[in-house]
C-alpha cells in the first residue's frame, strides 16, 4: 500500500497558474489556527508525552490482567477505564505502550530516511549530470516496489523484528526525501547567494552545507510529520497482518487485527484501538499540511 | 513525441531489470534455503545440498538472474517447489480478483472525489470547502485495516446486508459478486478520495480563473454550463494522471484486505507464498507487480501528451511547464 506520503500528492502547483491571467489573485490574510491544527498539535503532544513517560505512569504494566476478559469501556479505575482484551489485560495501557513503540519506529525509520534522502537529493539537486541520473535511478527502482509488499519480502525474509522493520520502513521512506531533497536543492541552487558563493570562491562542499542544506531544511521537516504518519499506517498494516512488531510486545495494528477475531461480541476491542490510530494519523497529517503550506518554496515559485 | 516515448520506454526497461535483478538479490540474502524449507528441519546437509543441486539453487547468482530472465521473457516464471503450481498460472488465476477490486476501488473513489472537488472549486475557502477538505483529510487517515474491520462491524455484523468475507467469482451472477467486493473495496477507496478531490478542485479553481471562462461568464452563460462544459476537461487531466497512479498502486495494495476478507487475489498469493517461504512464487509476484506498476506509471506519463492536446503540440505549448511540474510532483507523492 502506498504507503508513504499520499497527501503530498494534493499538491498541485497548478492552483497558481491563473496568477498571470483572468480575475486577479489576491493573497488570503493569514489566518488563525484553525480549530482542526490546534486539536492536532494538542494530540501530538498527548501521545508524545504518554508514550515518554510511560514506565513512571500510574498504569499497569501490559502483561498484567486487571480484570474479566472482554470488559467494555467503563469510567472508575484507570486500568478498565477503555475496557479490557481477550486476556483481561488493560486497553490503556497497552494503547499507551502501543504508542510508544509506533512513534519510536514510525519517527526512528523516518530520520534514517531523511538522512540517507537528504545526502543523496542534496548531490543530485547539486551536482545534476551522471550523479543525479544515478540517484534518480534508485529512487525511481525503490519506488517501482508497492511498499506493503517490499516491507513484507524484507520482514519475511529476515524474520519479525524490531531492527528488520526500521531497515525496511527506512528504505520505504527514502525517495521520497531524495525527491524532495533533490527538487528543493535546483531550486535553491539557481539562485544568486549560491552564484555569489561561487564567484567568491567557496568549494562545493561548503556551498552545499552552508548555502543550500540550511534552506532545505525546514521544506524537509515539514514533510516529517506526514511520512511519520505514513511510516506509522506502514508499521500498522505489517503488523496487522502479524509481520510487524513481534509479540509480546503490544502495537496499534495487533490490537486492531486481534479485536477484528471478536468483532461480533465484542466491538470496542477494534474500536478503541482505531480510533486512537486514526486520531494519530489525522493530527499527524493535519499538522504537516500546515507546515507543509508554510515551509516548502517548491509550492510557492 | 516519438523519440520521448522511445526514450521513457528505455528507462523504464532499465528500471524494471534493476527491480528483478533487486529481488532476486533480496531472495538471495534470505537465510536457509528452499530445500531446507521442502524437507524440514530434520534433513541432513546431504540431502539438503542434493536438492538445491537438483533445483537449481546451488549455481551463481547471476546464471540464476539470467536463467530466471530468460524464462521470464518467454512467460515463464518458474515453478513454485512447494505448491508445484507454475508461477505464471497462479498469477492469472488471481489477476482477475484483484484487478476487479482495484477497478472498484478507484470508481468509488473519483465517484465520491468528483462531486465534492466541483464543490469544493465553486464556493473556495468557503465553510463548505473547509468542512469537505476536513472530511477528506479525515478519510486520508483511516488506513485499509482500519476501515476493513469497521465496515464489517457495521454492514455485515450489525445491519447484516453485506458478506464479511469470501468472494463470488462473476461467473456466478454479478450481484453476488459485487456484494462480496464492494465492502473491500471501501476500505481501500477511503484513503484514495482525498488525493483526488485535492488535485481537482486545484485544478478546477485554476481554470475558473482563466481569461476564456470569464469571457463565457460575460456572455451570460450559467456557472453550472460554464462549469461542466467549459472548465471541468481542461482541469480533469492530473486527476487523470494521478487515478493511473493509484491503480498502480492498489494493484499492489490490496494485501491487506485480501486477507480480511479472505479474497484469492494476488495479495493473498504473495502473503501466504511468504509465510511458506515459497521463494520462487514470491519472486515471481513481486517482480509482476513491480513491472506493472513502471509499465502502467510509463503509460500515464506518455498517455498524458496523448490525452491533453496542449501538451502533444510540443514543448512549448503554453500549459506544458505546468503540467510537467503537477506530474513530476505527484508522481513522486503517489508512487511513494
Amino acid at each position: 500500500m502506498t504507503v508513504v506520503t499520499r497527501s503530498i500528492s494534493s499538491v498541485s502547483g497548478q492552483a497558481l497558474r491563473g496568477a498571470r491571467t483572468g480575475i486577479p489573485v489576491v493573497a488570503p490574510a493569514k489566518r488563525q489556527w484553525s480549530v482542526l491544527v490546534w486539536f492536532s498539535y494538542f494530540w501530538i503532544g498527548l501521545v508524545v508525552f504518554l508514550a515518554i513517560f510511560a514506565s513512571v505512569l500510574p498504569i499497569a504494566p501490559i502483561d498484567a490482567v486487571v480484570g474479566p476478559p472482554r470488559q467494555p469501556p467503563q469510567l472508575g479505575s484507570l486500568d478498565t477505564l477503555l475496557g479490557t482484551d481477550g486476556t483481561g489485560r488493560s486497553l490503556l495501557s497497552r494503547l499507551i505502550y502501543g504508542g510508544q513503540v509506533s512513534l519510536v519506529v514510525g519517527t526512528v525509520s523516518a530520520a534514517g530516511g531523511v538522512l540517507v534522502g537528504t545526502i543523496l537529493g542534496l548531490l543530485a539537486g547539486y551536482f545534476r549530470g551522471r550523479v543525479d541520473w544515478i540517484v534518480t535511478l534508485a529512487a525511481d527502482v525503490l519506488l517501482s516496489f508497492p511498499a506493503l509488499v517490499l516491507l513484507l519480502a524484507i520482514t519475511s525474509i529476515f524474520s519479525p523484528s524490531v531492527p528488520t522493520l526500521l531497515i525496511g520502513l527506512a528504505l520505504t521512506s527514502t525517495p521520497t526525501f531524495i525527491r524532495l531533497a533533490r527538487a528543493n536543492t535546483m531550486a535553491w541552487s539557481s539562485r544568486e547567494f549560491v552564484r555569489a558563493a561561487r564567484n567568491m570562491g567557496a568549494s562545493d562542499t561548503r556551498i552545499v552545507l552552508r548555502e543550500i542544506l540550511p534552506n532545505v531544511v525546514p521544506t524537509i521537516a515539514a514533510y516529517l510529520p506526514l511520512v511519520v504518519a505514513a511510516l506509522i499506517v506502514a508499521e500498522g498494516s505489517l503488523s496487522f497482518l502479524g509481520l510487524g512488531v513481534p509479540p509480546p510486545t503490544p502495537s496499534w495494528g495487533g490490537m486492531i487485527n486481534a479485536g477484528a477475531a471478536e468483532m461480533r461480541t465484542s466491538p470496542y476491542l477494534v474500536f478503541v484501538p482505531a480510533t486512537v490510530l486514526f486520531l494519530t494519523v489525522f493530527a499527524l497529517n493535519q499538522a504537516g499540511e500546515h507546515l507543509r503550506l508554510r515551509f516548502d518554496r517548491t509550492l510557492r515559485d | 513525441m516519438w523519440s520521448d516515448i522511445l526514450r521513457r520506454g528505455g528507462y523504464a526497461l532499465l528500471v524494471i531489470l534493476l527491480v528483478t535483478i533487486g529481488v532476486q538479490a533480496l531472495m538471495a540474502l534470505a537465510p536457509g534455503s528452499v530445500a531446507e524449507v521442502i524437507l524440514g528441519e530434520a534433513a541432513t546437509p546431504e540431502a539438503v545440498a542434493a536438492m538445491n543441486a537438483e533445483l537449481g539453487f546451488d549455481r551463481p547468482f547471476f546464471v540464476q538472474y539470467f536463467d530466471w530472465l530468460f524464462s521470464a521473457l518467454q512467460g515463464d516464471l518458474g515453478t513454485s517447489p512447494i505448491t508445484h503450481i507454475p508461477v505464471t498460472e497462479a498469477i492469472m488465476q488471481r489477476l482477475p480478483v484483484t484487478l476487479e477490486l482495484a477497478v472498484l476501488a478507484l470508481s468509488i473513489a473519483l465517484l465520491v472525489a468528483i462531486p465534492l472537488a466541483v464543490l469544493s472549486a465553486t464556493f473556495p475557502n468557503s465553510g463548505l470547502d473547509r468542512g469537505i477538505n476536513a472530511v477528506t483529510s479525515a478519510f486520508l487517515s483511516i488506513p485499509a485495516f482500519v476501515a476493513g474491520p469497521v465496515l464489517v462491524f457495521f454492514f455485515a455484523v450489525t445491519m447484516k446486508t453485506l458478506p464479511a468475507l469470501g468472494w463470488t467469482p462473476i461467473e456466478e451472477g454479478l450481484g453476488p459478486n459485487l456484494r462480496g467486493a464492494i465492502l473491500p473495496a471501501l476500505a481501500v477507496a477511503l484513503t484514495e478520495i482525498a488525493a483526488f478531490h485535492r488535485v481537482l478542485r486545484a485544478d478546477l479553481i485554476g481554470t475558473l480563473r482563466e481569461d476564456y471562462v470569464a469571457a463565457a461568464r460575460a456572455k451570460g452563460m450559467t456557472g453550472t454550463y460554464v462549469l461542466f462544459r467549459h472548465a471541468f476537461r481542461p482541469s480533469s487531466f492530473s486527476l487523470l494522471t494521478i487515478s493511473g497512479l493509484s491503480l498502480a498502486r492498489l494493484i499492489g495494495g490490496t494485501i491487506i484486505v485480501e486477507a480480511l476478507f479472505v479474497l484469492p487475489g494476488i495479495g493473498q498469493l504473495i502473503s501466504s507464498s511468504i509465510i511458506q517461504r515459497d521463494v520462487v512464487t514470491v519472486q515471481g509476484v513481486v517482480a509482476f507487480i513491480a513491472v506493472g506498476f513502471v509499465v502502467i506509471n510509463m503509460l500515464v506519463d506518455v498517455g498524458y501528451g496523448a490525452i491533453d492536446p496542449r501538451v502533444r503540440r510540443g514543448p512549448r505549448a503554453r500549459k506544458a511547464p505546468v503540467a510537467a511540474k503537477a506530474r513530476t510532483t505527484q508522481g513522486k507523492a503517489v508512487s511513494a
